[in-house]
């Protein structure tokens, strides 16, 4: 126990070190390796991304996992793994432990690869894993439904993908939804097959701010929905929410008077425009709101909960929020 | 509104006192009942408090204070600000090994609210150990309490040949190795 609670600090500290600024936008970070070292970014990668390709994976909610790199996985027999996958769950299904005990229900898997979604020449193509289903009854003219997404990608991942020896393919992040079970199943089979671990992906408090200050300064249009930072009180009988909501503009208008260089973000920022905005809360209704704990931020750009969820609601910006994500997803695995 | 000093004061025959400084006081209240649980051979006091400074009508009452904690939650942002406004009331002679900061709920990292780093700082700039623990769990709460107890009685000089200044640059040395 002791030494469990002496190691942690130095971990601490490393990654507190780590994320001292962030680069343009949602950078990434001259910060990881210290200054200097991060070079200059990709030039807005986002406007790469062609928006019709990426469509339907906004307004969705995606559950986060992070994924440890893949063992021989190749992306040329993305058809091959599909039948196996295919073939995987339904011999799962026929274990017994199926997820719907006796609807006949015809499982189709697709592998797709999301070519787009990237941040720098080293990352993998983004990978998606579809199941639909078609009842087995009348396979001819019932249309195919979608029961469950799940998508692999790397966006600018390069402090891990230049550490991994060969044959590992790096996609640390995997964003699910749809029925949690499936999620079950289809982790089991890509940890069999490629000797990869999948874990829930939660987002601490103080990343959430980051999100929160990195979001509020993007530019979006005029009528944009507000800026809501939900709280939630510990230490109470029952639980108690607390929900922030500041104007779109209002909080742009802050966040411009505390950000000193554009195009970088530093933790005193951050820290700045959380407290401009918790101390103007203290003045209306005199509670402390640093005494809380963040649970969700959601802004015009994106929404994101501690638990692991999130939300894109602009194309635009989805590469951008990727790459923190993938950051994340990053320092959870090493 | 009084400054706290370590040497404004006459020691107590056989006795020690430890000012446990923190926002949250549910979690205080357990390691002050862990402390005053071992086993010791001399009398203590424990003396809590939210923030400083400490109220001056009371002032005379109060025996020397030989050890101030601070104690930081890592779930809340507002542990860490108080203990930040707090420190301007400690005289600066306190901090020759007589303060440490108590950092709890480490180990849940996806909870964190403030950045590691600032509490690190922290340790720096006011030259002074960081004990990281989890006061929620009992065992941990229990070896802290023990740990506490131990600088206390160096603080207080209680232990030949050990002066609060000599532990402190003891500690900081192996921590900066």
């Amino acid at each position: 126990m002791e030494s469990e609670a002496r190691t942690l600090p130095s971990a601490g500290r490393l990654s507190g070190a780590a994320r001292l600024s962030r680069g343009p936008l949602f950078g990434r970070a001259h910060g990881r390796f210290g200054p200097g070292s991060g070079g200059p970014l990709p030039p807005c990668s986002q406007e790469n991304a062609d928006p019709q390709k990426t469509a339907f994976l906004l307004r969705k909610q995606w559950a986060l996992y992070s994924v440890t790199p893949l063992y021989k996985f190749s992306s040329g027999k993305l058809r091959e793994y599909a039948r196996l996958l295919g073939a995987f769950i339904a011999a799962e299904r026929h274990k017994g432990l199926a997820v719907q005990v006796g609807v006949d229900l015809d499982i189709q898997v697709t592998f797709s690869s999301l070519p787009d979604l990237k941040g720098s020449e080293q990352d993998h193509a983004a990978m998606l894993v579809q199941l639909s289903s078609r009842s087995s009854v009348s396979p001819k003219n019932s249309e195919e439904k979608l029961m469950w997404s799940g998508w692999f990608c790397c966006v600018s991942g390069d402090d891990l993908s230049e550490n991994v020896p060969e044959d590992f393919t790096c996609l640390p992040l995997f964003l699910a939804n749809g029925a949690e079970s499936y999620v079950a199943i289809v982790g089991s089979w890509f940890q069999k097959t490629f000797d990869c671990r999948f874990r829930r992906l939660a987002i601490s408090p103080l990343n959430l701010t980051w999100m929160a200050a990195m979001w509020t300064g993007c530019k979006v249009e005029k009528n944009a929905s507000a800026t809501e930072l939900v709280f939630s009180v510990p230490c109470l009988p029952q639980p108690l929410d607390i929900s922030y909501a500041i104007h779109p503009e209002d909080a742009k208008a802050l966040w411009d008077t505390v950000q000193k260089t554009p195009g970088e973000i530093t933790q005193e920022e951050v820290d700045l425009f959380m407290d401009c905005l918790y101390s103007h809360f203290h003045r209306h209704f005199k509670i402390h709101l640093s005494a809380t704990k963040l649970v969700k931020v959601s802004t015009a750009i994106a929404s994101a909960h501690c638990d692991g969820i999130i939300k894109f609601l602009q194309s635009k910006y989805l590469i951008g929020v990727l790459m923190l994500l993938t950051e994340l997803a990053i320092s959870q695995i090493q | 509104m009084a400054v706290v000093r370590p040497f404004d004061k006459l020691p107590a025959l056989n006795s020690a006192a430890v000012l446990l400084v923190g926002s949250d006081e549910s979690l205080q209240q357990k390691l002050a009942e862990a402390i005053l649980k071992e086993k010791k051979n001399f009398k203590i006091s424990i003396h809590l408090a939210t923030s400083l400074p400490l109220p001056s009508e009371r002032d005379h009452l109060r025996p020397r204070i030989d050890l101030i904690a601070f104690m930081i939650d890592i779930k809340s942002k507002y542990s860490l600000k108080n203990v930040e406004a707090s420190l301007a009331h400690v005289d600066a002679s306190f901090f020759l090994g007589k303060v440490c900061f108590l950092v709890t709920g480490v180990g849940r990292v996806n909870y964190c609210s403030v950045e590691m780093n600032a509490i690190w700082k922290l340790g720096e700039v006011y030259c002074s150990p960081v004990l990281y623990c989890e006061l929620e769990l009992e065992g941990i709460r229990v070896a802290t309490a023990q740990r506490l107890l131990r600088m206390l009685q160096i603080c207080a000089g209680h232990i030949p040949g050990v002066s609060a200044l000599s532990f402190g640059l003891l500690m900081r040395n192996s921590a900066d190795e």
